[in-house]
């Protein structure tokens, strides 16, 4: 499951994560920052409520019209010359982009930040053909230079790290000799990085939504790296999930809307680009080829089901920076480059409950996740589905309580967690409440514990827990 | 255009298909109204000089400098901001609006004192891109604008690059007061009713606000990542 990150398993990653009081730190004060940062956007708004009803109404529509709206988007694309190529796998995604690198004899690809082609690993395949590829997101080309250290936000991916830890990286990997400050570390990534997108063969990114009627697809950044890895490379290839596409131009409004306020309170980011196939005859720049691969990895069965609105998400990470758990155990503990309570919902959808069955657990059923949601995503009704798939399928009292009981207690073993989690006492765990107290059930366990007993933070990083990047996972 | 090439889609439309549940699409799906629309609510009645203002404000806060200026003003104006930039080099859209609107004779002078001015020329290909990389100044027109979000909407054709508002280390962009509208409702809505029309829309939309940025490091926002690190826009009031 390429998806997964690590090998270790769920309570010892929230172990180490807990443990990681940088992090820790970091997530808290993001969390506070994006979600006040997002308040001010939505109140601004004055009718927010409004704003998500539409969001909600656009995306349910487009979803119950899938095929149609993915088969305009393919004629449109076409009629400009553009490709597509609908992958049922991650691996038929990853041979077509490999292909497509072959037939370019791509030695450097440079990338934007893009949820998906890290969901399918693409990387790691295009790599093993020999090509070079560079991530342009400053977040992610931090990680990269550091050795594959995984993302732990969907926004903010090198949340984890401090300044010092970046500029040790720079000054080890890229010979950077100047300071820890954050302008002079951005300044240095953007003179580095302006060589390889002139250089490189390619460009990939993903797709924030397509856009049915125009056959275009829309970035939506504020670095400008995706327009520099759309403008300059030959060959432009875009990964999308099947699930991102709106109508018309109009929706893209409202989505993108919605997106920017949440992920960041930001009315729009810096650059929210539309690129409708390659080039235009007498253009000079842009692509001169462009292929779009459509994916689908697990997403149709999806459809149709329960959690059919899981795949509403428009990845704002909003849920993220409300939710009490992810603000203690933080980003790498979901073992999934999906976090928090969407990651809670949709790891366990596309990589099976095998892997991903105590994520569903990581949750205090708070419902500040479902209130935080752009597009009304029930979240924590989604959570609840999932408990119940799950001691259904591994039985009663056995597997599923016992998962049931360690969720339910570190949750429990926080004050300020449980007073939000009993707002909706959750059916699985019904039994072990009365009057909103604990009345019985186990033990807190030990994570928590361990850190309210151990003032002094354990000197292993996470860096150590998690030395390298899990290569395509147990697959 | 020749077409494109299309892979697997029956398959993988079928399955989709299948998991809602019925059978393939075929007839358009008429896309409904929505019973909420509060996105034409915002700024609703606002007047031209009310939403001047909104986009003050809100360039405030994008790290983003607003002058307004006449058209007979604007040479002067365009002058006092290059020269705050000590700029060596200035590339330009080649656009009929900077002969209307007298830029080209601030590049003529600009030119005999020293500065290279490049207008943005498809014929000699990819030089366009080294001279824009290099350049200290990009200067465009804004197609539209949007009040709310301190944006300029770019529509892309043979002569306005994209590499101009992206490239070069500060850029530029000269609004007509006429192009402002609330928000990006209205700039969706007008491609929307272009792609109806023509069947067909520039390839490349940019909307731009502000200068790029990241706040990947620690959360602290640094101005000027990978496009320009700074942007000023000129309103032309008059215009
Ligand atoms: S589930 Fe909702 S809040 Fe969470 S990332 Fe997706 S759209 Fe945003």
């Amino acid at each position: 499951m390429p998806m997964k990150i690590g090998d270790v398993e769920f309570f010892g990653r929230v172990d180490k994560g807990l443990r990681n009081s940088f992090m820790r730190n970091a997530v808290v004060s993001a969390q506070e920052r994006l979600k006040g940062a997002k308040l001010n956007a939505a109140e601004e708004l004055g009718d927010w409520e409004e704003w998500r009803n539409l969001s909600e109404e656009i995306r349910q529509h487009t979803l119950e019209n899938l095929d149609y709206y993915l088969e305009e988007l393919t004629e449109n694309v076409c009629k400009q010359g553009g490709h597509v190529f609908f992958a049922q796998t991650a691996e038929e995604a990853n041979e077509y982009i490999t292909r497509v690198s072959k037939e370019k004899k791509a030695k450097k690809i440079i990338k934007s930040k893009s949820m998906v082609t890290e969901e399918i690993s693409m990387n790691d395949a295009l790599e093993a053909l020999g090509c070079e590829v560079i991530e342009s997101d400053l977040g992610e080309y931090i990680l990269q230079l550091d050795d594959h250290d995984p993302p732990s936000h969907i926004v903010a991916p090198a949340l984890h790290k401090n300044k010092e830890q970046i500029r040790e990286t720079f000054s080890e990997k890229k010979g950077y000799k100047k300071t820890s400050k954050p302008e002079e570390l951005a300044l240095f990534a953007r003179e580095q990085l302006r060589a390889d997108f002139l250089s490189a063969d390619i460009g990939i990114t993903g797709c924030n939504f397509a856009v049915a009627e125009s056959g275009a697809i829309s970035l939506v950044t504020n670095e400008g790296n995706a327009r520099l890895s759309t403008s300059l490379p030959k060959t432009q290839i875009t990964v999308m999930g099947m699930e991102r596409i709106v109508p018309t131009w109009e929706e893209l409004d409202i989505l993108v809307s919605m997106l920017c306020r949440s992920a960041v309170g930001q009315k729009l980011t810096s650059y929210i680009t539309g690129l409708i196939g390659p080039k235009d005859k007498g253009d000079v720049d842009g692509p001169e080829e462009f292929h779009l691969v459509i994916l689908d990895n697990g997403r149709s069965n999806i459809l149709g089901t329960e959690f059919q609105s899981a795949l509403h998400c428009i990845r704002c990470a909003a849920c993220i920076n409300v939710c009490p758990i992810y603000r203690h155990i933080g980003g790498h503990s979901y073992g999934s480059i999906y976090p928090g309570p969407i990651g809670a919902v949709l790891s366990p959808l596309l990589g099976g409950y095998e892997d991903y069955k105590e994520l569903p657990y990581a949750s205090s059923l708070c419902a500040a996740c479902t209130e935080a949601c752009p597009v009304k995503i029930p979240l924590h009704d989604l959570l609840v589905k999932h408990r119940r798939n799950i001691v259904e399928e591994h039985g009663k009292g056995t597997f599923g309580e016992k998962l049931a009981m360690r969720g339910f207690s570190l949750a429990a073993s926080s004050p300020k967690i449980f007073s939000m989690g009993s707002k909706s006492a959750p059916t699985v765990m019904s039994p072990f409440i009365k009057d909103g107290k604990v009345k019985k059930g186990p033990g807190p366990i030990k994570p928590w514990t361990d850190i309210r007993d151990f003032p002094e933070p354990s000197k292993q990083s996470f860096r150590e827990w998690f030395k390298k990047r899990d290569k395509g996972g147990d697959q | 255009m020749k077409n494109g090439a299309v892979h697997n889609k029956e398959q993988f439309l079928n399955q989709i298909a299948k998991s809602l549940g019925r059978e393939r699409r075929t007839t358009p799906v008429a896309r409904p109204q929505w019973k909420h629309q509060p996105q034409w609510n915002v700024l609703k009645n606002a007047t031209e000089d009310e939403l001047l203002d909104v986009l003050g404000t809100q360039c405030d806060r994008i790290h983003t400098r607003v002058e307004t200026t006449t058209c007979l003003e604007l040479n002067n104006m365009l002058t006092t901001v290059i020269e705050h930039f000590d700029a060596k080099s200035i590339v330009s859209w080649d656009d009929p609006r900077f002969k209307e609107y007298g830029i080209n004779d601030y590049y003529e002078n600009a030119g005999r004192a020293g500065v290279d001015v490049h207008i943005w020329d498809p014929s000699i290909g990819e030089k366009n891109i080294i001279i824009s990389e290099r350049a200290d100044v990009g200067i465009t027109f804004a197609d539209i604008t949007l009040a709310e979000s301190g944006t300029v909407v770019l529509f892309s054709d043979n002569g306005k690059g994209r590499s101009v508002s992206l490239l070069p280390t500060n850029y530029i962009a000269i609004i007509p007061k006429s192009t402002i509208v609330p928000r990006m409702t209205q700039a969706t809505h007008y491609i929307h009713k272009m792609e109806q029309e023509n069947g067909n829309v520039p390839s490349c939309i940019n909307f731009i606000s502000g200068p790029s940025n990241s706040a990947d490091i620690e959360m602290n926002l640094v101005v000027g990542v990978h496009g320009p690190i700074t942007a000023t826009y000129i309103v032309v009031t008059d215009r």
